[in-house]
């Protein structure tokens, strides 16, 4: 190691973080660009979707918009019921005043001051600059939860995403140990069609799957949305290739002691392969909780949307209400952070070892 | 290969046991009528009890209906139920394919379809070509002694996570006329774009937003493949004082290449369903700039006054066949990876 305070080549050894080195290579400035930079372009716009969904709809409008949430600042002013608005006047002599408006006519605006509400003052528009603090609009989270569907949705959202979860789970985990577990004849053909079903996705066969989901009468019901894509070939894949793992022996000497194959298989199997349950788990969480183009196609009424479909419904509207939209976007992000917060690693893990999503 | 040796973090654990009750009663009382069948039929044809509910699945929700598919591709009008469609033929793929020049949509008497599939074509090209090479320049500076690696892989990871319509929302406030970016042209003195008003720009920020969202994921995998090469390969060359740029050429990048093809034909199959994000984020407009294959099927079938699911059902084959010539290759290629 070269002595960091004193060489002047680790200056270099220092930025490029690469110990033990002393010459600075041209990669070692690239890479903190080139880091620095991604966190500007990946972090900013989520930065500024949360900012933004704090602003006032006459906040969301001001081009060029202010960086933070501000709103006006009032004040009661004697003799007036409502409080009026206040702004930072510069007078005719040069000096700046703090002055409420009464009400704006055209081009003046009749102003008052708050300490001496007796005179009134006669101020062209272009003097005035707003007094402003940062402020934060709640309503526009409170109001489209009690108004709009919104609370509906959310709650469809957590139905389809936690049943379909549990659905997925149970049918691939069966599967899978079906597979690993037994020696029987067409075992291979048997993966090789799972295999095979990763062939044809959702896009593939959008008619059919909705004649189907028609003809079981489960159009505009919850269901039409967890049945169809329960089936994965990534899960039982997953989680087979776990399960090819365990010891024979230990299965073995569970039907020694007269255990059911149920038994063995939610009992001796499934508490082993939980690390590989848990990655589908999270996987199956993620593509139902932002599942978008089928439930598109089978939902079409408002009660059943998922926070996705009523989200893209409501942005697609005449008058966009961006504010009430960029408050549910957050709500939607809100739960996909938290699992990342705390399963980061785990998912990442996950899929660099899988490589898929 | 699927193979995760890490055990589940506490948080994890907490979860699984507030889940775990009710389902060990659950999975009790199943006990009783499985082990009822097993003395029927006897352990030998177990398996076949355990691969029913997901096989049952399957077939009715993607085999059946991929046969389906086919024989709706034959018919015509707009009825849903097979039985009350008049059958028709190959003349739905006739309609189709009904061109005059190949390479012009327009002369084509379904232009929508081929304006999908030449929209889709362009689309693919720029987002898979930027999106491995920007994937790997970040696997890369990933892969380097940099502090904190796991803050900045998170940093580029996370959009993968997001959903595509909170993705295209997020994005759309930022392209809106008066959003921050013509804030900030403005600011730097330039004029105000019409980003949703231009064709180009729109297939810009399709493939740019697209990108933002996806890359993390093919990140993922390529810095796995990158560390996966063994260092004292590396440690020989710097003994041999090879430069940092042909290390690079020799050993880094011909050591990734089968990574790297799985990521390519990843990104193909992704790419050719794109449809979510840039529906939301831009309609398919303006026009038909944006409007891809996926969205053709869609509109064709579900949203267009007539529904005309037979022809959907005829785009959704070559759609189909497209993707089966994709997934043959990438298995192909996984092959190779992971047999070396």
């Amino acid at each position: 190691m070269v002595d960091a305070t004193q060489s002047p080549r680790s200056v270099g050894a220092l930025l490029g973080a690469r110990r033990g080195r002393g010459k600075l290579h041209w990669t070692d400035v690239f890479t903190y660009g080139y880091l620095g930079f991604g966190l500007f372009l990946m972090f900013a716009p989520v930065v500024w979707l949360v900012l933004s969904s704090f602003k006032t709809p006459a906040g969301l409008q001001e081009f060029p918009p202010t960086f933070l949430p501000l709103g006006q600042i009032t004040a009661e002013v004697e003799g007036y019921d409502e409080p009026l608005l206040l702004f930072d006047v510069t007078m005719e002599d040069g000096t700046v005043q703090q002055l409420a408006q009464v009400r704006r006519i055209g081009i003046m605006a009749q102003m008052v001051d708050p300490e001496n509400p007796g005179e009134r003052l006669q101020i062209p528009i272009a003097a005035r600059e707003p007094v402003r603090e940062m402020r934060m609009a709640w309503e526009n989270y409170r109001d489209p939860l009690e108004r709009f569907n919104f609370m509906r949705y959310l709650w469809n959202s957590v139905i389809v995403t936690f049943s379909a979860t549990m659905v997925t789970l149970l049918i691939n985990s069966m599967a899978a140990y079906g597979l690993s577990i037994y020696e029987f004849r067409g075992r291979n053909a048997i993966m090789l069609f799972v295999i095979g079903t990763l062939m044809i996705p959702i896009t593939v066969i959008l008619v059919p799957v909705y004649l189907v989901v028609t003809n079981l009468g489960m159009i505009n019901s919850l269901w039409a949305v967890i049945l169809p894509g329960a089936a994965t070939p990534t899960g039982v894949f997953l989680l087979r290739q776990y399960m090819l793992t365990i010891p024979r022996d230990l299965i073995e000497a569970a039907r020694m002691d007269k255990a059911s194959e149920w038994q063995i298989y939610w009992r001796v199997v499934m508490p082993l392969a939980m690390p590989a349950v848990a990655v589908l788990a999270i996987f199956s969480i993620m593509w139902r909780w932002n599942e978008f183009l089928w439930p598109l196609i089978v939902l079409n009424r408002s009660e059943v949307y998922t926070l996705q479909v009523g989200l893209n419904a409501f942005q697609g509207e005449l008058d966009v209400q961006w504010h009430y939209i960029l408050a549910m976007t957050v709500v939607t992000l809100i739960p996909v952070v938290i699992v990342f917060a705390f399963l980061q690693r785990f998912i990442t893990t996950g899929i660099a070892s899988s490589g898929m999503k | 290969m699927p193979h995760v040796d890490k055990t589940p973090v506490n948080t994890g654990e907490m979860l699984q046991n507030v889940v775990a009750w009710p389902i060990r009663i659950l999975f009790k009382l199943l006990d009783y009528p499985i082990s009822a069948i097993q003395r029927l039929i006897g352990i030998r044809r177990m398996p076949w009890l355990f691969l029913l509910p997901n096989l049952a699945f399957f077939g009715m929700f993607v085999i059946v209906p991929l046969f389906m598919n086919f024989a709706y591709s034959l018919t015509g009008g707009t009825e849903l139920f097979l039985r009350d469609r008049p059958l028709t033929g190959t003349e739905q793929y006739g309609f189709l394919f009904d061109c005059e020049n190949y390479a012009d949509p327009v002369s084509c008497r379904e232009d929508r379809f081929w304006k999908g599939i030449f929209n889709t074509s362009v689309f693919i090209f720029f987002q898979v070509s930027f999106m491995v090479l920007f994937s790997l320049i970040t696997a890369l500076v990933l892969n380097r002694e940099i502090r904190a690696r796991g803050f900045w892989r998170a940093v580029f990871f996370f959009p993968v996570l997001l959903s595509p319509v909170v993705v295209a929302l997020i994005w759309k406030w930022i392209l809106l006329r008066d959003g921050i970016l013509n804030a900030f042209l403005i600011s730097i003195g330039l004029d105000r774009i019409l980003f949703f008003v231009s064709p180009e720009w729109a297939m810009f920020w399709a493939v740019f937003v697209s990108i933002w969202a996806h890359m993390g994921f093919y990140t993922l995998i390529l810095l796995a493949g990158l560390q996966a090469i063994q260092p004292d390969l590396y440690e020989a060359a710097e003994m041999d004082g090879t430069s940092k740029e042909r290390v690079f050429f020799r050993i880094t990048l011909p050591l990734l290449w089968p990574n790297m093809l799985v990521v390519i034909v990843l990104a193909l199959i992704k790419g050719v369903q794109v449809f979510d994000e840039v529906y939301v984020l831009t309609g398919g407009g303006p026009g038909t700039a944006t409007q891809f294959i996926v969205q053709y099927i869609y509109n064709t079938a579900f949203t267009n006054q007539v529904q005309n699911f037979g022809l959907a059902s005829a785009a959704s084959m070559v759609l189909g066949v497209v993707l089966f010539v994709l997934t043959l290759t990438q298995l192909a290629a996984t092959r190779r990876r992971d047999n070396g």
